[in-house]
């Protein structure tokens, strides 16, 4: 089955911070293309006059007080860093000097 | 002794503690000495901590010793799908993106039962992430069934189910975004509830879809579900989508017979695709209700039976890559060791850490989200989403409850349907649409199959009325004895 022709799909896998293999990319697209020419059925439902359901039940306005309560401790908030110094996360440079 | 304990009920079980006949610390070392017997085939768990399972049964003998036993959970021990927070217990998803990952905190329901005294112990094979309908997608290794070892457990939890159904442990929880409890629960043999959405708390449940998740019970009987239900349901803070009302006692609306219910037989659901065999044996239990004295009717939920599978694709995709794209190799879980700069950190993480499954899922989630795309699909899956949940409230309008299969077939032999993504996703056509309309749904055992494979039967529920759910339920199990059979392994 040929993939949906509107399904780009280095276009997608870039927004989704994926690195597909060129191998990745063909199968991917044949499957999700199939996936996406059964979704097409959708189009058949008329739902000019229907809201959109988020949540089956909802709950609206659900508040919290606003005040503090003691949150996760830092020791455990790094427990599965993969690299840490002191009470912080160490990430590539992310910020470009000048 | 230890060969009967394993195969009891959370019920007998508890009942043997209270009397003094058995101790904590005597269940906990059998159902693990049963998991070292079997694990070597079965491969239910992605670990488990025998010290630690032990020292909390002690605790949990201790306590009794003191007059200070908390209730009927207290020193049973309690399995763990690995997508549920247990502190200090390895959190996996069985993915690579969160091998070694521990957890820093408990589950609302995790804390629950730790309240309730229970041994919290044994991480659960799945689905990579909980996306998928038989185990096969987990990163580390395959679950077998018990009835049939070259066969799937069904999935996501096909680990709980397997384990609870092989006597490795008396009950587990499990979760449920598309069929995930049910499923399992239908091709092992044992009973699984997924409960209304918001009955039970999601805080530390990690995300699938967040609209459409549940954690529920799995178990050997529809009384120890309803106990695990009782002890895990009620409104949480931490959870601004649960639902604040009462949880009823829901061992005491256990009925020993049917009563006059009002019982609905959706007519789209026994059509081309059920297998005659499981057809043939929903149709026996309908039938027994009907010979309980029951009125049966037959309803019609045309939109959920043509659209929930297409519906349920966009909605749990599009909501997965958002829940998803927390996974970036920065604070915690796998990072890619060789990456460019910080964005290339997160392509390579993810495209290392995730498997097939899950990417499939995130690119289209991703893609139906996309600009250009979200009104023709997002937009449009959430207003057929209203009109299959529509079908099923215009049904229980005229009927207490719908009984229905789980899956159109039993359980079906590993590598079967893995090669095609599309046929595995529209096997889930009876228990996604329940998800859609947020209601409780129960599998509980209905038959074999000529090959000795379990059949579910489906009861699903109006909303917040598991206690209805789970009489109507218990009813039939107790009329029949497939809960009392159990697999030669």
């Amino acid at each position: 089955m040929a993939s949906a022709p509107d399904l780009n799909i280095d276009y997608v896998a870039n927004l989704a911070r994926i690195a597909l293999t060129d191998g990745e990319k063909a199968v991917f697209a044949r499957q999700l293309g199939d996936v996406l020419a059964y979704i097409e059925k959708l189009k058949q439902v008329d739902v000019s006059r229907v809201e959109p359901t988020a949540h089956a039940f909802p709950v609206t306005n659900v508040w919290a007080e606003d005040a503090p309560r003691p949150g996760l401790p830092v020791d455990a908030a790094l427990r599965n860093a993969p690299a840490r110094r002191d009470d912080m996360f160490v990430v590539p440079v992310v910020v470009e000097g000048e | 002794m230890s060969s009967e304990l394993t195969f009891k009920t959370v019920t007998e079980l508890a009942a043997l503690l209270a009397a003094r006949k058995a101790s904590s610390v005597e269940l906990t070392t059998a159902f693990i000495a049963r998991a070292q017997a079997v694990e070597d085939r079965l491969h239910a768990f992605n670990s488990f901590d025998e010290a630690d399972a032990l020292a909390q049964a002690r605790a949990a003998d201790a306590r009794r010793a003191a007059g200070q036993a908390r209730g009927p959970l207290d020193g049973i021990p309690i399995g763990f799908k690995d997508v549920i927070a247990v502190e200090g217990q390895p959190l996996t998803c069985s993915s690579r993106m969160l091998a070694g990952f521990v957890s820093p905190y408990d589950a609302t329901v995790t804390r629950r039962l730790r309240e309730a005294g229970a041994v919290l112990w044994g991480r659960l094979n799945m689905d990579e992430f909980a996306m998928g309908s038989s185990t096969e997608n987990s990163a580390f290794q395959p679950t077998a069934n018990p009835w049939d070892l070259a066969r799937v457990p069904g999935g996501s939890s096909g680990g709980p189910a397997a384990a609870v159904a092989a006597g490795e442990m008396p009950l587990a929880l499990g979760s449920d975004t598309g069929g995930s409890i049910r499923q399992p629960a239908s091709f092992c043999g044992v009973v699984g509830l997924k409960p209304t959405y918001g009955r039970v708390s999601r805080y530390g449940l990690v995300a699938f879809a967040s609209s459409l998740d549940q954690i529920g019970p799995i178990a050997r009987t529809v009384e120890d579900a309803a106990l695990l239900l009782g002890a895990i349901a009620g409104h949480d803070p931490l959870d601004s989508t649960s639902y604040a009302a009462p949880v009823p006692d829901y061992r005491a609306a256990l009925v020993a017979a049917p009563g006059r219910w009002k019982l609905g037989v959706p007519k789209e659901y026994f059509g081309a695709g059920l297998d005659p065999e499981v057809g043939a044996a929903v149709r026996a239990a309908i039938e027994f209700y009907r010979a309980a004295g029951c009125e049966i009717r037959e309803v019609s939920l045309p939109l959920a039976a043509d659209y929930a599978i297409a519906t349920y694709y966009i909605i749990a995709t599009a909501e997965c890559s958002s829940n998803l794209a927390r996974y970036d190799g920065v604070r915690y879980g796998h990072r890619a060791a060789k990456a460019a700069d910080a964005v290339d950190l997160y392509f390579q993480t993810r495209a290392e850490g995730f498997g097939a499954e899950v990417k499939r899922r995130v690119i289209l989630g991703t893609y139906v989200l996309s600009s250009g795309y979200y009104d023709a699909y997002y937009l449009r899956a959430q207003k057929v989403r209203t009109l299959i949940r529509d079908d099923f409230l215009r049904a229980f309008r005229e009927v207490d409850a719908l009984l229905a299969p789980v899956a159109p077939t039993a359980a079906f032999r590993r590598g079967e349907k893995s090669a095609d993504p599309l046929a595995m996703y529209l096997s889930d056509i009876y228990t996604i649409s329940v998800n859609l309309a947020g209601l409780p749904g129960i599998s509980v055992p209905c038959g074999f199959t000529a090959g000795g494979l379990p059949v579910g039967l489906q009861i699903i529920g109006q909303p917040f009325q598991e206690a209805g759910l789970l009489a109507i339920a218990h009813a039939y199990e107790q009329g029949h004895d497939w809960h009392t059979r159990h697999p030669a392994l």
